[in-house]
């Protein structure tokens, strides 16, 4: 049956670009319900859209017009498509020279109709993407007739075109069919799914509305609400009963006023005196007088709201009718649900793990410094703003992005690195076993650094735009996608893990550092010159600040406060993690990185009360582990 | 009589490091009592757990008439129940006068509130005086001990102490760093000390803890080697093998 | 013995008093609202709240010059303090005008819509309609008065509490400070905080009750208050340092462990003064709103309370005078340099702009008093008068020997 439908439909499409051939079918169904043709009514023209449809592809071209508000009817009786000023006979294909035909205006629904009819028949076009585009229309918006339609067209030469119309096929089942069976298996069929378009086909399954009853309701009804709880606040139901007419409206405590306002007499308001209605009993005691006089309308009265309330019971109740269906679809939805939070998580966790490299570039710098001179570099923020700058500034002399970052990238080292020598030189050098002046000093050296970059680029913030092939993102599925940027940085910062790695147990300046670190007396005596080493580390140190520059300016605007934003959070992360030891920064990135995102997930809506939270839980932290996850080892730091 | 602190089977490692190994000791009131030992044997290990700087992984240190548990109190408690630490370098505060060190260190109430309801008196003053004299800086309490020598620093902690009244005095390495009269003035104090309450030296070298004359106790590798006179430990041949003999 | 009580034996309290004093008189009979009005009122302000942050710098040097806690935190205690008085203000000055409005109408108001009305006025900003819990008690001064002190002084106590059980000191306790600031700050951005969010609280200028009087007037009076606060704490904070507190509080800050073995609760002394430093701090802030106007939470960003350790070490901490002095000429200079009075140095091909350059000069200003005079201003006066002050060392140790 199917296969002998596909040959016809090639063979029609043989004939199709001439279309000379007069439709004896459409002819005489055209012949038989011209006056249907002319005045649809919306309910009856289904059969007469169906039938037209079914004489051909001339029938489809026709109802296209139709449907376009390109049909004309002239005064004998033929049917004229018009294109602009030619017209063609509608049934014979026939070019009709001068012809001034009464044009067809159908109403919405019956274009709606005819539409509809028009998706179905075009399920079996022989062209791939009218096929493609009428399972779209399919998907915005399907019927029952339809589906009745796509379920006579699943075969389909193209696999993915066939794939698609079988999940169409059951969407459609799920939402249109007559039979609850075969609903619920459809349903059953697509649990478990996430995608948007399962979701929605399930989320009307389970929409409801609220119904006030005095005993049980018509209806399949999803559960039964109590009035004055979370679900059903006391006043949406008085707004339910009001709505049904039970109740009279509440006065609100301004109409309340104003009523009593407009009915002054003498200084007092229904025999209560002026003076005493700021109280809100008095109020009701000369509202009630009122009304008695008849002089307000009357209003319901506390105890008739209570009664009300008591003698009523509200329910929710599904908007579709059939039990099995909403327990399929609620089962259904639960278990997407669940996946859905899988999914959520796996975001969450690359949104986490992106944050936290972007923290373990920030503060790995830091780290290094903190561990082998024991000194907080205040002015570290603004190393990484220099970096920033730097990329900037490269960008405006080399068009080329690629290019621009290759440069940008080793030279933000340099920079950072030289600045980061000279501070030490200069401040740092001088304020040796002094940590608290010497944070204060760096501060002073942050505070000039911040204003300079103002003097110098102003306060608007600059661009750093990433090259091309790192914008964009990668998409796992509907839930689950992460930006190329992120990735990069990623990967940026694992290098750096690496680096950092191959520098302190390979070579000879790793291994002088590891011994100034723990024993800086030991390492002096045995050669190693402590100064230099570090001047070097804490060059490194400001370098890799450089570089995290360039990685934030990738994805965040430069501004001279741009290293204010990262340095809290890097002088947590050093702290949480634990100084002197690579993996406690990446560990201290990881909890906080990690942490923020959750929180963040937690209340989506307001990120300052997750960062508040955040450092509340980095205080409590503290408490516990007061040298950082990945504490200094051994009698030296119990000293 | 029982003793006044009983330290029974205490071990603490760091990483994996057994600076302390299953160590017992104790010390009657009124006793002067060396302690001996190489380098690494734990002498400083074990002063830091009396004093509450180190917790133990294991053991228990009972203190007094009424066996209370240090171990549970921090080290400002160790110190108000009568157990006073000298430091091996001298720790004196230097941005403070004399006087004002040995203020602070009078036996009186340590809460906050009490300190600022202190004043001084007659009584104070004249303790800080006879303290002063005591140890040999009468001439120097308006000076900052910062501008002490280090012979001087050294005599200003050991008046600090006295003034904090201990019942327990811990001494570690006295002689390091004074000249020939400056030891036989320390030998002499403590000997002293040591008649009105318990007196523990740590110390390495050997004729100063001759001269001290008392009960000597060796330590190795984190327990006690031997105890006894100094002449029945130094002909013990487990001593002889490991600190002496080398 | 005799003792000589202790403010003769500290000769610098009373030239701070005495300074005090004649500065206070001066404006006074100066100002518009006493005097011949040679000094404008807005030049009152500025000195009025010079003085309070001169409080919250001698408040810092308790903390770190005398203590060594470097703490990166105060004025978040500071901006509590005025937000707590603030508070009062507002309210009580909505509830008037809200009172009038409602008077219009001829059904008198019931408590209950007096309340809506004064919410909605202060909390339309934000979109709130109910008065958020933290506001129960802003109606009532007095209630307002005693959590100015309360408020900073429990957070002071708890957060010490928890830092200084667990022993961290040094920069971590700096870095921590610093975040507690910061999330307190985050904390008060938000519009459902109860403290309007970024518009903080507006109108503190004017005193409720008060509005016959006007502000030249009012300014004078404030004017008053913070000399009176701070001649008040300075004379409390000396007191403090100058006995045997103030030795163990300094031998804290120079070896702790040692203090440990002296048998002093290390812990508690410096709970006691970091609380009692917030709550000082707290009274600075309280005085300092009323006369700037307005406050919100970018008040107590963590780099406000680095300016006040600057303020500090650039006047000489560890001295109390130092902070005084550190405070009062970095704040007037800042404001002067940064308001665009100060004139333009024109260099050959650029022109040295104080608004855009004060920062950068200030900040290395800071690098060379950190490097080179670490006693700051005040290292100074030491040089100037060391006789005089050995003198009396001594004599306060002779006394002790008597």
């Amino acid at each position: 049956m199917t296969r002998f439908r596909l040959l016809a439909a090639c063979a029609l499409a043989l004939f199709l670009p001439t279309a000379t051939l007069a439709n004896p079918a459409l002819e005489a169904v055209v012949a038989d319900h011209l006056d249907q043709i002319e005045q649809p009514s919306r309910r009856t023209v289904a059969p007469l859209v169906a039938d037209i449809a079914a004489t051909g592809p001339e029938g489809l071209t026709m109802l296209q017009a139709w449907a376009g508000r390109n049909l004309g009817l002239t005064p004998d009786g033929r049917l004229l498509i018009m294109k602009g000023a030619d017209a063609t006979d509608a049934v014979t294909g026939q070019p009709v020279p001068d012809a001034d035909p009464k044009m067809l205006r159908p109403n919405s629904g019956v274009r709606g109709v005819i539409e509809s009819a028009l998706v179905a028949g075009l399920l079996n076009d022989p062209d791939v993407s009218r096929r493609s585009a009428a399972l779209d229309t399919l998907a915005r918006s399907g019927t029952a007739e339809q589906l009745e339609a796509l379920r006579g067209a699943l075969a389909d030469p193209d696999p993915v075109l066939a794939a698609r119309k079988a999940r169409l096929e059951r969407l459609l089942t799920i939402q249109h069919d007559s039979d609850s069976d075969a609903r619920v298996a459809a349903i059953q069929d697509m649990a478990g799914d996430i995608s948007l378009d399962v979701r929605a086909a399930l989320n009307p399954l389970l929409a409801t509305r609220r119904v006030v009853s005095t005993d049980d309701p018509q209806g399949n009804v999803a559960r039964e609400l109590e009035a004055g709880s979370d679900a059903l606040p006391r006043e949406a139901a008085l707004a339910l009963l009001v709505q049904e007419g039970v109740l009279q409206p509440r006065l609100t405590s301004a109409d309340q006023r104003a009523a009593l306002a407009a009915n002054i007499q003498n200084g007092a308001v229904g025999g209560v005196p002026l003076q005493d209605l700021s109280d809100p009993v008095a109020r009701d005691r000369a509202y009630e007088a009122l009304e008695t006089a008849g002089a307000v309308p009357p209003a319901a009265t506390e105890a008739e709201v209570q009664t009300a309330l008591d003698s009523h019971r509200f329910f929710e109740l599904y908007a579709e009718a059939d039990p099995a269906v909403t327990d399929a679809a609620q089962a259904a939805q639960l278990r997407a649900q669940v996946k859905l939070g899988a999914m959520r998580g796996l975001d969450l966790g690359l949104d986490a793990l992106s944050l936290a490299s972007i923290y373990f570039l920030a503060a790995i710098g830091l780290a290094i410094t903190f561990g082998v001179m024991r000194v907080i570099n205040m002015a570290h923020g603004e190393f990484i703003m220099l970096g920033a700058y730097t990329g900037y500034t490269v960008q405006t002399l080399i068009a080329d992005r690629t290019l621009s970052l290759v440069v940008a990238l080793p030279l933000a080292f340099a920079v950072t690195f030289g600045a980061g020598v000279v501070l030490y030189r200069l401040v740092i050098r001088h304020l040796a076993h002094r940590p608290l002046e010497t944070l204060l000093a760096t501060f002073g050296v942050s505070i000039a650094l911040q204003q300079l970059a103002k003097n110098i680029f102003g306060t608007q913030a600059r661009p750093l735009t990433a090259p091309a092939w790192l914008e964009g993102s990668i998409t796992f599925n509907d839930v689950v996608s992460i930006s190329s940027i992120r990735v990069a940085i990623f990967v940026l910062a694992l290098l750096f893990l690496g680096l950092f790695l191959f520098i302190m147990k390979r070579t000879r300046l790793g291994l002088e550092v590891r011994a100034v670190t723990q024993n800086p007396g030991m390492a002096a005596s045995m050669g190693i010159n402590p100064d230099r080493i570090a001047m070097m580390t804490f060059g490194l140190g400001s370098g890799i600040a450089g570089i995290a520059g360039v990685a934030i300016g990738l994805f965040a605007q430069v501004t001279s406060e741009l290293g204010q934003g990262y340095i809290v959070q890097s002088f947590m992360t050093v702290v949480v993690g634990g100084v002197g030891n690579i993996w406690g920064t990446l560990a201290g990135a990881t909890l906080i990185g990690g942490l923020s995102k959750v929180i963040e997930s937690l209340n989506p809506a307001n990120t300052l009360a997750a960062q508040t939270f955040m450092i509340l839980f980095i205080i409590i932290f503290i408490q516990f582990r007061p040298r950082g996850i990945i504490p200094q080892r051994g009698r030296a730091a119990e000293a | 009589m029982s003793a006044l602190l009983e330290v029974s089977g205490i071990s603490k490692s760091f990483d994996g490091f057994k600076a302390i190994n299953d160590l017992s000791f104790s010390i009657n009131e009124a006793e002067l009592r060396a302690v001996i030992g190489p380098n690494g044997a734990g002498k400083t290990t074990f002063m830091d757990i009396v004093t509450g700087k180190t917790r133990p992984d294991e053991g228990e240190v009972l203190w007094g008439e009424t066996s209370k548990s240090l171990l549970r109190m921090n080290e400002a408690q160790i110190a108000r129940e009568g157990i006073g630490r000298k430091f091996q370098r001298p720790t004196v505060f230097e941005d403070q006068s004399v006087a004002e060190n040995l203020t602070m260190a009078l036996k009186a109430l340590r809460s906050p509130f009490a300190v600022l309801g202190w004043r001084s008196s007659g009584r104070s003053a004249a303790r800080v005086a006879a303290l002063a004299d005591e140890v040999g800086l009468s001439a120097h309490v308006a000076r900052k001990a910062g501008e002490l020598s280090h012979g001087q620093k050294q005599w200003l902690e050991i008046g600090m102490l006295l003034a904090q009244e201990p019942r327990l005095l811990l001494v570690d390495e006295p002689a390091a760093g004074m000249t020939l009269a400056e030891r036989e003035q320390t030998t002499t104090l403590l000997r002293r000390l040591a008649e009105t309450r318990a007196v523990v030296v740590v110390e390495h070298d050997m004729d100063f803890v001759r001269r001290l004359d008392c009960r000597v106790t060796v330590l190795h590798q984190g327990s006690v080697l031997a105890e006894g006179s100094l002449d029945h430990v130094t002909r013990n041949p487990d001593v002889i093998d490991v600190y002496l003999g080398r | 013995m005799t003792r000589k009580p202790f403010i003769l034996q500290n000769p610098s309290t009373l030239i701070v008093l005495a300074v005090l004093a004649v500065l206070t008189l001066t404006v006074t009979l100066f100002s518009h609202a006493y005097g011949s009005g040679a000094i404008p009122t807005s030049m009152i302000k500025v000195l009025g709240k010079t003085l309070c942050l001169a409080l919250a710098a001698v408040a810092m040097d308790l903390v770190w010059g005398y203590l060594g806690i470097l703490s990166l935190g105060q004025m978040a205690f500071f901006a509590l303090g005025g937000y707590m008085f603030g508070q009062w203000l507002m309210y009580a000055r909505t509830e008037g005008i809200v009172a009038v409005a409602l008077a219009q109408n001829p059904i008198p108001a019931t408590p209950h819509e007096l309340q809506d009305a004064v919410t909605n006025q202060i909390f339309g900003v934000v979109g709130s309609a109910e008065l958020p819990l933290v506001w129960s008690f802003a109606h009532s001064l007095t209630l307002q008065l005693i959590l100015i002190l309360l408020v900073p002084g429990l957070l002071a106590l708890v957060f010490g509490w928890l830092a200084f059980r667990s022993r961290v000191n040094g920069v971590y306790l700096s870095i921590l400070t610093q975040a507690m600031t910061l999330a307190l700050a985050l904390w008060l951005f938000q519009n459902d905080s109860g403290f309007r969010g970024n518009n903080g609280l507006s109108g503190l200028q004017n005193l409720p009750g008060l509005d016959h009087v006007d502000q030249a007037t009012l300014s004078v009076w404030f004017l008053w208050a913070s000399a009176g606060a701070l001649g008040l704490f300075y004379v409390l904070a000396a007191w403090l340092v100058s006995g045997k507190f103030g030795s163990v509080i300094r031998a804290i800050r120079d070896d702790e462990t040692r203090v440990r073995f002296l048998g002093y609760p290390v812990e508690g002394f410096k709970l006691v003064v970091f609380t009692l430093a917030a709550m000082i701090t707290a009274v600075a802030g309280a005085l300092y709103y009323p006369q700037a106007g307005i406050i919100n939470p970018a008040e107590m960003m963590p780099i406000a309370s680095i300016y006040l350790a600057v303020w500090v070490a650039i006047g000489g901490r560890g001295r109390l005078y130092g902070a005084v002095i550190g405070a009062v000429m970095v704040s007037l200079l800042s404001s002067w340099f940064t308001g665009g009075r100060a004139p333009s140095i024109h260099l050959p091909g650029y022109v040295v702009n104080w608004v855009d350059w004060w920062q950068v000069a200030l900040g290395l200003t800071f690098v060379m008093v950190t490097l080179f005079a670490p006693k700051g201003i005040a290292g100074i006066f030491d040089r100037m008068g060391p006789p005089r002050q050995r003198k009396a060392h001594s004599r306060q140790e002779q006394e002790a020997n008597a």
